[in-house]
């Protein structure tokens, strides 16, 4: 989407890692409990300089510079929680969470529960995601479904600077633990980011509405979802897109009542079909909206493979034609750039969905 | 939070060769230039103090032992012979401190004061947690091992930064010294000099791996790599342990930094009650181990001080049996938690969806209740 210009007082223009700057900035100056901890925070501002200046402006005391270890991140920040401060930990690259697997599902997720609600765990793991950075391997991954699978944790993401900018905030400020996936591939997009607006860590939001099939879509792939649709208006075919937002809690009920109206419901994300967000969410929706799909759910998302070198990553990244395509199998219809015609297939005999 | 990066100190691990010994085998006192002056105010009623705390320990682990025998307990990882590692070093907190330890550590929970009614949930599986953490200075006992190192290392660097004198104790045992996360503790714990303590109760196995499965040198020499300066000490030895930690503590307390104990000492019981020592150890060396039993070598040093041994054992043997007596109660009459149990504190804001299922899970019973 082309950046628009600033409406208003209330708004400025910024890139999506300068909106995650000012949500850091506001939220360490609004709460002296708030400290970000994370590999080259500090001095550096960051790989993708998403912390810059945030040292100088408030001491290495509250932007520590943390050794090169992500267990001791995570678990030296769950022994502040106990002393109630509200620890904004940086996982460096999505690729390099794993060591901190054990603090995180069994230890953050658990705590409270474990304690009978006597502890808690505010605190909120920052992780660049996604691929599209054409580096090399472990710097693209997609770890998201292996967090939303875990009781405990809440996980989101941000499609926007706006959305990434509120979204940050009210997970720092939520006495849960949040998982915050940024779309590094995002990180140098602008936006209208409004301060004032801190949202929810509950809901959905219907992006762009339309009455012939529903996309529904989270970080990298809104974008994604949004241009399929521009393109998909030319053939005059109308798609709601839902900006998912929270990967857990899904909002399942937004995507119902959109697919009551739409009765056709794609999925797109980077990460693999498997046990994935689109898994759960077409079960959600098959289980409470079963009478009102006119057609098979269709899912465009990475393949069920490692993230491939990124060389070649276009190809395993969901694409707005990957994206039209499975429009136009859910709608039964002719695909005017492949000259296949849908009407006559059941979805079982089309083998290009990333799902089959 | 500013980071040093001290040097590593071989010359600072001390008790390498023999572990720091104040009480003989016999009772007798033992010169330890390096612990003397950390015990001056300990008479003949500190001394009975400790001596009760231990016995009060034993008697609640084999209590727990024999309920756990007799049904009313799942599960129960003894500390028989550990008594001195943990009784030593609990006696030696402040109100303030906070404890990370694992799930061997029931001598600090008592002696911090868990409720012996909670704390019997745990091994019954009706809870996870048997006390409140924040009651007590004492987080939720830790079986992942190695885990809680992080959390105690995270908490000092908290409470310096919050300018409080206070301490965290962080307990593991011989085993724990291999996961990555210990490694990571010391470097963090190094790196920002948090008032943090290790404190390593070498009880020689790992379940069946004896402690040379885990490490070619002295577990003490390990902490030195790092900076952190160290003490092998008798873990059998109440007093010595006693001084130890209270010297990590106030080098902690004053701005000095972490220490790390390795308390040398013997898990004389299986590792939990599933367990079958006979497979992995021989008589000889269990008894080997009896010999320095901590609590005969305390009740040997009272006589010693002209103490009425008689009078000081019946005291502490109403002591330990009350306990005894109360924790078995609470094992006994300990009330399951309910189904609905399941759906709490998952979240600080209730997830709309896990409600859902407390609805359908609700229905469910009832309907099974209705048909009853």
């Amino acid at each position: 989407m082309t950046p628009q210009t600033a409406q208003n007082a209330n708004t400025e223009t910024l890139t999506l890692a300068k909106a995650v700057n000012a949500a850091l900035a506001d939220s360490l100056e609004g709460d002296d409990r708030v400290l970000l901890m994370g590999e080259d925070i500090g001095k550096l501002g960051g790989v993708f300089r998403v912390t810059d200046g945030l040292q100088d402006r408030f001491g290495p005391q509250r932007v520590i510079d943390s050794p090169l270890a992500e267990s001791a991140i995570i678990g030296t920040a769950i022994g502040m929680s106990y002393r109630g401060f509200r620890v904004v930990a940086e996982i460096q690259f999505d690729g390099f969470i794993y060591p901190a697997f054990d603090q995180i599902v069994a230890q953050v997720a658990k705590l409270r529960y474990r304690s009978q609600g006597r502890v808690s765990m505010p605190l909120t793991i920052r992780v660049p995601f996604g691929g599209a950075i054409g580096s090399v391997e472990h710097h693209s991954e997609s770890p998201e479904s292996y967090f939303a699978h875990t009781a405990g944790l809440r996980v989101v993401t941000a499609s926007t600077p706006q959305e990434a900018y509120s979204t940050l905030r009210a997970a720092i400020q939520s006495d849960d633990p949040v998982l915050f996936f940024e779309p590094k591939g995002k990180y140098y997009t602008k936006g209208e980011v409004d301060r004032s607006i801190v949202r929810d860590l509950e809901t959905a939001n219907v992006v762009a509405s339309g009455r012939d099939v529903t996309i529904a879509a989270y970080g990298p792939t809104v974008d994604t979802a949004l241009r399929a649709a521009i393109a998909a208006a030319d053939e005059g075919i109308e798609i709601e897109v839902i900006d998912l937002r929270s990967i857990s809690p899904l909002d399942v009920d937004t995507v119902v009542e959109s697919v009551r109206r739409t009765g056709r419901l794609i999925v797109t994300h980077e990460a693999p079909a498997e046990s994935s967000v689109s898994s759960e969410l077409i079960a959600s929706v098959a289980e409470r909206a079963f009478q009102h799909l006119e057609a098979a759910p269709e899912r465009v998302t990475g393949y069920d493979s490692p993230y491939p070198p990124s060389a070649v990553e276009h190809d395993y990244l969901p694409s707005i034609d990957r994206l039209l395509d499975a429009v136009d199998r859910t709608l039964g219809r002719r695909n005017s750039r492949t000259g296949l015609d849908y009407s006559a297939v059941t979805p079982a005999t089309v083998t290009t969905g990333a799902a089959r | 939070m500013s980071i040093t990066v001290p040097a590593p100190r071989p010359e600072l691990a001390v008790g390498l060769d023999c572990p720091l010994r104040v009480l003989d085998l016999d009772g007798s006192r033992l010169p330890e230039p390096l612990l003397d002056g950390h015990l001056g105010d300990i008479d003949e009623h500190a001394l009975t103090n400790l001596y009760v705390d231990m016995v009060r320990v034993r008697r609640l682990d084999v209590e727990a032992f024999a309920l756990t025998r007799q049904g009313h307990l799942v599960l129960w990882p003894p500390l028989l012979g550990q008594e001195a590692a943990q009784v030593g070093p609990a006696r030696a907190l402040g109100d303030d401190d906070w404890v990370f330890g694992s799930y061997r550590e029931h001598g600090f929970a008592l002696l911090r004061g868990a409720d012996m009614g909670e704390f019997a949930r745990i091994w019954k599986a009706y809870a996870h947690s048997g006390w409140d953490p924040q009651e007590i200075k004492m987080a939720p006992s830790q079986i992942i091992i190695g885990a809680q190192t992080l959390h105690g290392v995270g908490y000092a660097m908290a409470a310096k930064m919050d300018g409080a004198a206070e301490v965290a104790l962080t307990c593991f045992g011989d085993g724990a010294t291999s996961e990555g996360d210990v490694s990571e503790a010391m470097v963090w714990a190094s790196a920002f000099q948090a008032p943090v303590v290790f404190l390593c109760q070498n009880n020689q196995y790992a379940i069946s791996e004896p402690v040379a499965v885990q490490s070619g040198v002295p577990l003490a020499l390990r902490p030195t790599g790092f900076g952190i300066p160290s003490m092998r000490v008798d873990g059998n030895d109440v007093l010595a342990m006693h001084a130890a930690a209270r010297i990590a503590f106030e080098r902690a307390r004053s701005g000095g930094g972490p220490t790390f104990i390795e308390a040398v000492t013997y898990r004389r019981g299986p590792h939990t009650t599933t367990d079958d020592p006979k497979r992995y150890r021989d008589k000889a060396e269990e008894e080997q181990w009896l010999a320095k039993d901590p609590i005969d070598r305390v009740e040997r040093a009272l006589e010693r001080m002209g103490a009425n041994m008689e009078a000081v054992r019946a005291e502490a043997k109403i002591r330990a049996d009350q306990l005894a007596k109360e924790f078995r109660a609470a094992a006994e009459h300990a009330v399951p938690p309910t189904a609905e149990a399941i759906f709490d504190h998952v979240y600080a804001q209730p997830s709309p969806r896990l409600e859902r299922q407390r609805l359908e899970h609700r229905a469910f019973t009832s309907s099974i209740e209705a048909k009853a």
